[in-house]
């Protein structure tokens, strides 16, 4: 469904990925690791249109998506949960949501349903529904990034770092919510440093080292060969 | 004494009239440089289009409130136009950029009204004559008229940011541009609709205007110094803090044309915004941020 | 170290030299001081190159310095008898450099759009005084005066002719752009153009850049007041239009059109403009400005780089 192959991206005059290829199939939960600055916030980056590969292709459903701004691919059904979540601060949690919502062949009912799953899926986010984004902890601006990008019915959504800094509780929110996700036919490709939430979530996993994808294992294997972990991780 | 305090308070009104059509004025320069970065210079020239498609318009039909409808309408489609045009092609490029095309722009525009319409000023007549008694003074209607509807049309765009669902794409764009393309929010397209909506705002601040001074090519060059201060004063990109700035300056502009002749009153606004500048650069009404 | 302007620049400059010197022995008046003009226009737009083009700071507010140079001009020659040419300048100068130093100590603090709006607002004021102070300034009619003799105080005193005052402002306007290019090539143009390039880690290095601004203020603005002393001299009046914001934006537009960072670049593009406004003036009038204006607007978008910005590292070396 979403196939990256041998993608070149630079930032100014910096060659960041050296030729990343990546797939990911319908409903499917993948895993990206590696260590901090290999590159894998600028495959997702890339893959939503923030920047653009300076050679290799991005394919979606079969099409060509490279080069288009991100509101065509949040059409196209890829939907994007940046690293600092960026929830629109000024905007309450309600309106953070509306931006998922008010698309063009949406009804109301269907709006009204898809908001009740949200607030279903996270009580916090509708208890604080009339607050401003800028208000809530940090845990609950990812909940609401979460939401948010679920709002937009993607096919797929596209995770960095969503357990960053989040206590153990939230943690397992995600982890949950990754599931419902999973369950609910969208596929999802995540980004994270935390291994072994990444091993239990996903049905395979990258592993990126400078650029390059190193390593590609169903996430069973990687779960009874520790060493390969170590080896590029280092954990 | 008593000769004084009329004076103060008819320039009182003054000062918040004239506030409230710059104030309009500003409202669009401040919402189109916080959701694109861009400084429109030819929003002087937007405004002064705006008075002439008014005179056209009700030298037509007759009628004030239909030239002001028309007018907001053709400026702001001028508006879509310039922007699809001229300052799509820039978007991402040096802020500078934006700042001479729109330049050049308003030179464009300054001499095509020349040239369409000559150098005589036109007038505008006021929709309704009429004074009535503040408390011991006449003062005409027409300009509290302008005043509120000023406040009316600001008021209405607020509840349009507020609750429209534009409008909360337009504060999506303003506050991160690139996480509301990604929420599928059709960003080019919503800098149009601002820059129109800004535009058409100018347009309407000139037919409102228009009775009180005289339409020629050259109104937009005072107003739109003007508007800039405003916009730097109140806090740039912040739509409560310009309209704070334009009755604040006006009012000063006001007072001090007591004294001075209305061509040296302007040095107030320029003297308040160099103060701005250096003691609170984010905005006079806008909290220094800790 | 930098390298050795090539011989392919001396000769350029050569070539560029000697045609303006034999300008005024071909061309007809008219053309003539349509020449002196373009090299006027040019100086005080090279002035504003170092601004925009090296320090990355965009004025408008140039034409105030240019007005102030006028007026200074001005103001030796109606009260200084007989009008000196030397201290018409001088007073140009100083006239400029107290503008320039006011509005330095006030806008470097600045970045940006606010400066870029701050130096627009000085302009203003300056207009709004000059045009207002009728006692002093003559108001909306400007002064007129008599232009001085070209003199060396103790040698000879001789009146102009207009050859001879072209190329006495040729002179000038040469002198100043080798002056300048010493500059912009020296270690404080280098920093100039490193805080262009980067400001936050020029001042992270350590380099005082509110300073280094100030002086690159102060530069331009003498220039620009030379200019404006040359134009009072040449055509024997001051005016208040000369002030306005408008002409700063003309600068502006010169700068650019001819390719910023260049130095020569906006003399070229004062030369291209003030060609098109001729040109278009014999089609349109007084209307010139909408070709033109449009012609701008189009290299803003489709030319930025201006007519000789593909020259800017040759041209630089």
């Amino acid at each position: 469904m979403l196939a990256l192959d041998d993608v070149h991206t630079y930032y100014g005059k910096s060659h960041v990925l050296h030729g990343v290829s990546i797939e990911v199939g319908p409903s499917e939960v993948v895993g990206l690791l590696g260590r901090n600055g290999v590159g894998k916030s600028t495959t997702l980056k890339t893959i939503m249109g923030l920047v653009r590969p300076s050679q290799g292709r991005v394919r979606f459903d079969g099409r060509d998506v490279a080069g288009l701004a991100p509101h065509h691919l949040a059409h196209l059904g890829i939907a994007y949960v940046p690293e600092d979540r960026r929830i629109f601060r000024l905007l309450t949690v309600m309106e953070n949501l509306r931006t998922g919502l008010d698309r063009r062949g949406v009804t109301e009912e269907r709006k009204r349903a898809l908001l009740d799953k949200a607030y279903a899926h996270f009580p916090v986010l509708a208890e604080r529904r009339g607050q401003a984004g800028g208000t809530l902890s940090g845990g609950e601006q990812q909940m609401l990034a979460i939401a948010r990008a679920m709002m937009l019915e993607p096919k797929i959504i596209l995770l960095d770092e969503p357990t960053e800094g989040l206590m153990p509780r939230m943690v397992s929110q995600i982890r949950a919510i990754i599931d419902v996700l999973h369950q609910d036919g969208v596929a999802i490709l995540l980004v994270e440093q935390n291994v072994p939430l990444t091993l239990e979530a996903s049905q395979r996993v990258y592993i990126m080292e400078k650029g390059v994808v190193r390593h590609h294992a169903p996430a069973a294997d990687l779960r009874r060969n520790a060493a390969v972990i170590h080896q590029y991780l280092g954990v | 004494m008593e000769l004084l305090w009329d004076q103060i308070l008819i320039q009182t009104v003054n000062g918040i009239v004239t506030g409230m059509i710059l104030a309009l004025i500003a409202s669009g320069l401040t919402l189109i440089f916080g959701i694109m970065d861009v400084v429109n210079f030819a929003h002087g020239e937007l405004f002064m289009l705006g008075a002439y498609v008014g005179v056209i318009t009700l030298a037509n039909t007759h009628s004030f409130w239909l030239a002001l409808v028309v007018s907001s309408v053709t400026i702001g489609l001028l508006g879509a136009a310039i922007q699809v045009t001229t300052l799509r092609p820039l978007l991402g490029r040096d802020p500078l950029t934006t700042i001479l095309a729109t330049f050049g722009l308003s030179l464009v525009l300054q001499n095509y009204a020349l040239w369409q319409f000559g150098p005589v000023a036109r007038k505008i007549q006021e929709p309704f004559t009429g004074h009535f008694k503040l408390f011991y003074l006449e003062y005409p209607w027409y300009r509290i008229v302008i005043a509120l509807l000023s406040a009316a049309i600001i008021g209405g765009l607020w509840l349009f940011m507020k609750y429209g669902k534009y409008g909360v794409w337009i504060r999506a764009t303003t506050q991160d541009r690139i996480m509301a393309s990604a929420m599928g929010i059709p960003v080019p397209r919503i800098h149009t609709l601002v820059f129109a909506i800004g535009a058409g705002m100018a347009a309407a601040s000139g037919v409102l205007f228009g009775p009180l001074v005289g339409v020629n090519h050259a109104m937009g060059l005072d107003w739109v110094i003007k508007a800039f201060i405003v916009v730097v004063v109140g806090g740039m990109g912040n739509l409560g803090g310009s309209i704070l700035a334009s009755i604040f300056i006006s009012l000063l502009e006001a007072y001090a044309s007591l004294w001075v002749s209305p061509a040296q009153a302007v040095i107030v606004s320029f003297v308040v915004l160099i103060l701005t500048l250096l003691f609170r650069p984010t905005g006079l009404f806008v909290p220094t941020p800790k | 170290m930098t390298p050795r302007p090539s011989v392919a620049y001396w000769t350029g400059f050569a070539v560029v030299l000697a045609l303006l010197i034999a300008a005024p022995l071909v061309l007809p008046e008219f053309w003539r001081r349509f020449v002196t003009e373009i090299l006027i226009w040019g100086l005080l737009a090279m002035s504003s190159d170092i601004l925009i083009g090296y320090t990355g700071m965009v004025s408008f507010g140039h034409s105030a310095f240019f007005g102030l140079g006028m007026y200074g001009a001005a103001a030796a020659l109606l009260t200084v008898r007989p009008p000196n040419l030397g201290l018409a300048i001088v007073y140009g100068l100083v006239g400029a450099a107290v503008i320039a130093a006011f509005v330095a100590y006030f806008s470097t603090r600045l970045r940006d759009i606010y400066f870029s709006i701050t130096t627009l607002v000085f302009a203003q004021i300056f207009y709004v005084i000059i045009f207002t102070w009728t006692a002093v300034t003559g108001g909306e009619n400007g002064l007129t005066f008599r232009r001085p003799e070209l003199a060396v105080p103790g040698l000879f005193s001789i009146p102009f002719t207009s050859n001879t005052l072209h190329w006495f402002v040729l002179a000038v306007v040469a002198c100043s752009y080798l002056l300048l290019r010493r500059i912009t090539r020296s270690p404080f143009g280098m920093v100039l153009q490193a805080i262009r390039e980067n400001e936050p880690r020029t001042r992270a290095i350590g380099y005082q850049v509110e300073r280094y601004k100030m002086v690159a203020v102060m530069l331009s603005g003498l220039f620009a007041g030379l200019a404006g002393a040359l134009y009072a001299i040449q055509n024997k009046f001051a005016a208040p239009d000369f002030v306005f914001f408008l002409i700063s934006g003309e600068v502006v537009v010169f700068n650019v059109m001819g390719g910023i960072g260049t130095l020569v670049g906006p003399v070229a593009g004062a030369a291209f403009f003030l060609l098109l406004r001729e040109g278009f003036s014999r089609f349109f009038t007084e209307y010139y400005l909408i070709p033109v204006g449009l012609i701008f607007t189009a290299m803003v978008i489709f030319m930025p780089q201006g007519l000789l910005g593909f020259l800017k590292r040759r041209l630089n070396q």
